[in-house]
């Protein structure tokens, strides 16, 4: 099985290339188009500003083809937020591939940004989620969000209800950091290689 | 429920784990990976590693062993200690570092906080201060280089102004270690703690002090942190993590269980 990371230069490339081999699939960093089409699965990391991201998506030229990727993708973080129409941090269009968008966190007088261990909840039946049950905890780094809508894998809270994962066909993604998020973002990545 | 954080600090001195009392005396602990893997697996939130050598002794540090923790680990971990540059953060985060974490740099040059918060976004950004409580002025004062008994030295901040300052400039989280606290185990400085938090917006870390299960419970009632930090009582097998997220589970914290 061929695993490519896509190459979005963000910081979290070489902990989710990790989690992926502890594992025990080989997986490969790449920003070639031809490359990313081949894969079987294709995960889409990020950290950092929507705006600075799509900019270096842009500059490789790679909006002309995540978006018509026909295998399985998963984004993770701000490679989730990249797959919807529009994020709020920098008013910036993304991908477009998930029809939902990024805003602030509204939360009160919570701390943001979000950080920390929090419980999801699932929402929908999918693979991504199996034998992963309601309430179990995993890492999230972030102070923008998906609301919650029928793109809605799993839902999380923090001063409001948001999306935990997202997912539209071929397209899924998650909100936390299943790659320091313990045995269940292990439990999680397993799915998606191995049932999505 | 977003819960709170127990995090283990690795004082890390030419490659080894140590641990000194009120920064000083240092005695090695052990290796880091093993002990990264073995907090990981018993349950600890976040790890924390802190090159204590590095900013004091201006000098280019070895960070190959950040590649190794983030190979073997599955949490989360923030690197500290001798990142002075765009450059110096962005070779640690490549690594497999989730955040980095400045003191003493950001201290002599401010604009690095948010120079590291334009290029890696503030989720990275953390600010590590060194507090000191002066008996005669009755003010918290924010020191300098506390890796090296020779250089530390008080700065012109008081720690609260510090504080707003480097949330201004992008900070992400900001981890407050009480220097009068700190390596003797007589309880978390609650009383700067909550006076911080009231101007503090991003996640606070408690970090000097623990001593005793108590000291975390109160620490998260009393002083309202997002994550408590502590080093000597895991180290030296004082608590023992199971319990002690079973008392703050008891207590009504939020806790997360399991690893």
């Amino acid at each position: 099985m061929e695993l490519v990371i896509v190459n979005t230069g963000c910081a979290n490339i070489a902990s989710v290339r990790f989690a992926i081999e502890r594992l025990g699939y080989a997986v490969q960093v790449s920003d070639d188009a031809a490359v990313i089409k081949d894969a079987d699965k294709v995960f889409l990391p990020g950290v950092g500003s929507a705006g600075a991201a799509m900019s270096q998506i842009q500059a490789k030229g790679l909006d002309k083809i995540l978006p018509f990727l026909t295998q399985p993708v998963l984004g993770i973080c701000l490679g989730m937020q990249l797959q919807t129409a529009f994020s709020e941090e920098g008013d910036v269009p993304c991908l477009g591939m998930i029809p939902t968008r990024v805003n602030k966190l509204q939360v009160g007088n919570l701390r943001l940004p979000h950080m920390g261990w929090n419980q999801i909840r699932v929402t929908q039946n999918h693979a991504l989620f199996d034998g992963i049950a309601n309430d179990s905890y995993f890492y999230f780094v972030h102070g923008f969000a998906a609301p919650v809508s029928d793109v809605t894998l799993a839902s999380c809270d923090y001063g409001q209800a948001f999306s935990a994962s997202i997912g539209k066909d071929n397209f899924m993604g998650v909100q936390f950091h299943p790659e320091r998020s313990g045995t269940n973002g292990a439990r999680l990545l397993r799915n998606f290689i191995e049932q999505c | 429920m977003l819960a709170r954080r127990i995090i283990p600090c690795l004082d890390v001195r030419d490659g080894k784990v140590v641990k000194g009392v009120k920064f000083r005396n240092h005695e090695i602990i052990g290796d880091i990976v093993p002990l990264a893997e073995h907090y990981a697996s018993i349950g600890a939130d976040e790890l924390v590693f802190y090159d204590i050598t590095a900013s004091s002794d201006d000098r280019v540090v070895d960070k190959s062993w950040v590649n190794r923790i983030a190979e073997v680990i599955d949490i989360p971990f923030c690197v500290a200690g001798g990142i002075k540059s765009v450059e110096d953060a962005g070779r640690i985060l490549e690594m497999g570092a989730d955040k980095v974490s400045v003191n003493s740099p950001a201290l002599s040059d401010p604009s690095l906080i948010t120079r590291l918060h334009d290029t890696f976004g503030q989720q990275c950004v953390v600010v590590g201060i060194d507090s000191f409580f002066d008996e005669n002025s009755g003010t918290y004062q924010v020191h300098q280089f506390t890796g090296d008994e020779a250089r530390t030295q008080k700065t012109r901040w008081q720690t609260a102004d510090w504080v707003k300052e480097v949330q201004q400039r992008g900070a992400g989280e900001i981890v407050l270690n009480c220097m009068n606290q700190d390596g003797v185990r007589q309880g978390y400085d609650i009383a700067q703690l909550s006076a911080i938090r009231q101007s503090c917006k991003v996640p606070l870390i408690a970090s000097g002090g623990a001593g005793a299960i108590e000291h975390f419970i109160d620490v998260f009632q009393q002083a309202d942190v997002d994550g408590a930090l502590a080093a000597s009582v895991f180290h030296k097998a004082i608590i023992n993590m199971d319990e002690l997220k079973a008392a703050l589970h008891k207590a009504g914290i939020a806790i997360r269980s399991g690893a």
